[in-house]
């Protein structure tokens, strides 16, 4: 690096930022990958699971080298009231297809960071990006508290919150409705007892995803994954939710882990982690311009989340890697204008990024308005009707399934959500 | 678990100046302080005697949730500098 001068400067090592640098550096391009962070991951948390598909089209066959946790084998739903629960679970064998898996991120992003260095990236942990330089109307560089660095092109990678993106003028203030705020423990518990409660081999691990109980009425929703010998659990829940029902984030926490069912998977357990982390909630409506000269912002810093699905890696990666595609070409043809980065916008549009964040562009609004439905009446109903078929009590069956019609036609559960639901879905594939 | 059993679990290194400020007079005037309970680390409360903030920012984990729900944008909040701040082992 001559001058502290390179083509191009990626601020942010998470998944949108190695990707990109990663991508840059395999093409010959000098790249620059800037963190925080004394190391990569140290400021980083998630649920979570990485996708194998997706992760693979940037680090091949990760899986034998890098440091993932468990193979996800399954996926749990739980319905919760509030003492009792019914879960859904679609349970596969993940034998030459894997399809996600658990990663802890303090060694996941570092040993991303390390693929990134071995292809020809330069790598600078433990550095803070103060601003970006702007000269004419265009960005130049970049300052942290020490010294200035120069490239042709920017890429902004810098998370949620991304100040850079905020500095100049790519995105506003966050509305507390397009966030949403988590909180998640690490629990420590011996091998053999994770394996045994979650019902997994050696190696496989179990996702849940978790609904009612303690988080009913509350557009918010609970986690938990099974790692090596710990197991996350968490939930995330809407900003302006929290102001509206002035939660405290950790006791709501504490009660979630306290419910029947969720109790009995982390018993004996010792939290070893507490911590706490923004999601973009906003979705397609939410995304701010991508570009301008010199600068292109992907990931998280540009809200390029998929709530609905639980996506968030992935589609960091692939606007990372489409944003390094951009510079690339750029570098080739010596055009670091608006115009020529505006390709990264019309490419990320033609790929499932934006395409899928369109399909739900109306979704979270319809889950937040009908998230009593979801939360409440949903798991009661499915509880309620488990008991039926199974409890054996001396009182008529007739006069039990009376009861349970006209309940559930009481409280709409028939007339109102399902019909919502499919009208949902159809809503989305109109567009 | 309380918050701060939660918080004796993490690992900082805790800078000697704030990277988080607040207007007193402003808060003074805020009827909902949401700061004070929105923070997933207790880190606000307000000394009602003195009527100032205090800010415990050595036990905040850089979400950001504080500076987005203070509908006052009363919150000056930035990331501590390098070296400092929380350090996860399990993320
Ligand atoms: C609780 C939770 C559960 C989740 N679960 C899942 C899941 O199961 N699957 C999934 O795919 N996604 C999940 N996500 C979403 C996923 O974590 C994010 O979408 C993803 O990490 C975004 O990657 P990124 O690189 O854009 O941002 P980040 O991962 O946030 O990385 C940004 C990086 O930039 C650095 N940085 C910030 N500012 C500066 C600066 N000024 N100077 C230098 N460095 C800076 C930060 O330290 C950080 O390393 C979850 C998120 C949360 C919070
Ligand atoms: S919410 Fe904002 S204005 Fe209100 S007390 Fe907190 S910091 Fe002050
Ligand atoms: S950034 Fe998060 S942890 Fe830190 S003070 Fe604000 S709300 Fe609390």
């Amino acid at each position: 690096m001559e001058n502290n001068k390179v083509e191009v400067i990626v601020v942010g090592a998470g998944p949108a930022g190695v990707s990109a640098a990663i991508t840059l550096a395999r093409a010959g391009k000098e790249v620059l990958l800037i963190e925080r962070g004394d190391c990569a991951g140290d400021k980083n948390i998630f649920g979570g699971t990485i996708y194998a598909k997706q992760t693979a089209e940037i680090f091949p066959k990760f899986w034998l080298t890098g440091p993932i946790e468990r193979a996800i084998t399954e996926q749990k739903i739980f319905l919760l009231t509030d003492y009792n629960s019914t879960q859904f679970s679609y349970k596969y064998s993940s034998k030459g297809a894997y399809k996600a898996f658990t990663v802890n991120r303090a060694k996941w992003d570092k040993w991303c960071c390390n693929q990134a260095e071995k292809e020809g990236a330069y790598y600078a942990p433990k550095t803070l990006v103060k601003e970006l330089i702007l000269k004419d109307g265009k960005v130049i560089g970049i300052r942290t508290e020490f010294e200035e660095f120069y490239s042709d092109i920017v890429i902004i990678a810098d998370g949620v919150n991304s100040l850079l993106a905020k500095q100049i003028g790519l995105r506003k203030d966050i509305k507390d409705t397009d966030v949403s705020l988590s909180v998640k423990e690490v629990i420590k518990i011996n091998k053999e007892k994770l394996e045994d409660r979650f019902n997994v081999d050696e190696e496989d691990g179990c996702a849940c995803k978790i609904l009612g109980g303690p988080l009913k009425d509350k557009f918010a929703l609970g986690f938990m994954y099974t790692n090596k010998d710990t197991i996350s659990i968490g939930y995330s829940i809407s900003l302006d939710e929290i102001k509206k029902y002035k939660i405290k984030p950790y006791e709501l926490l504490d009660e979630l882990k306290a419910h029947p069912t969720i109790s009995a998977y982390i018993k004996d357990g010792e939290t070893i982690e507490y911590s706490s982390h923004l999601i973009p909630e906003g979705g397609y409506k939410a995304i701010p311009k991508l570009y301008d000269n010199g600068v292109m912002i992907v990931g998280d810093a540009a809200m390029l989340v998929n709530n609905v699905h639980f996506e968030g890696t992935n589609l960091a990666m692939l606007s990372g890697k489409i944003a390094a595609e951009t510079a690339i070409e750029a570098i080739n043809s010596k055009d670091f204008s608006a115009s020529s980065l505006s390709k990264y916008y019309t490419k990320l549009k033609e790929s499932i990024v934006i395409k899928d964040l369109k399909t739900h562009k109306n979704t979270i609004e319809i889950i937040k308005k009908n998230i009593h439905t979801l939360s409440s009446i949903y798991p009661e109903t499915a509880c309620e009707f488990i008991e039926i078929l199974t409890e054996a009590d001396g009182i008529e069956k007739k006069v039990k399934y009376r009861k349970f019609l006209k309940d559930i036609i009481k409280k709409g559960v028939i007339t109102s959500s399902i019909p919502l639901a499919i009208l949902a879905m159809e809503k989305c594939l109109k567009r | 678990m309380n918050i701060n059993e939660k918080l004796a679990t993490l690992k900082y290194n805790k800078d000697k100046e704030s990277h988080l400020a607040v207007d007193n007079d402003v808060c003074m005037r805020c009827n909902e302080k949401v700061c004070t309970y929105i923070c997933p680390a207790n880190v606000y409360e307000w000394n009602e005697e003195k009527c100032i903030m205090t800010i415990r920012y050595e036990n905040c984990l850089e979400c950001g949730a504080c500076k987005i729900a203070c509908d006052k944008k009363n919150i000056i909040w930035r990331y501590p500098n390098c070296e400092y701040g929380v350090k996860y082992k399990n993320g």
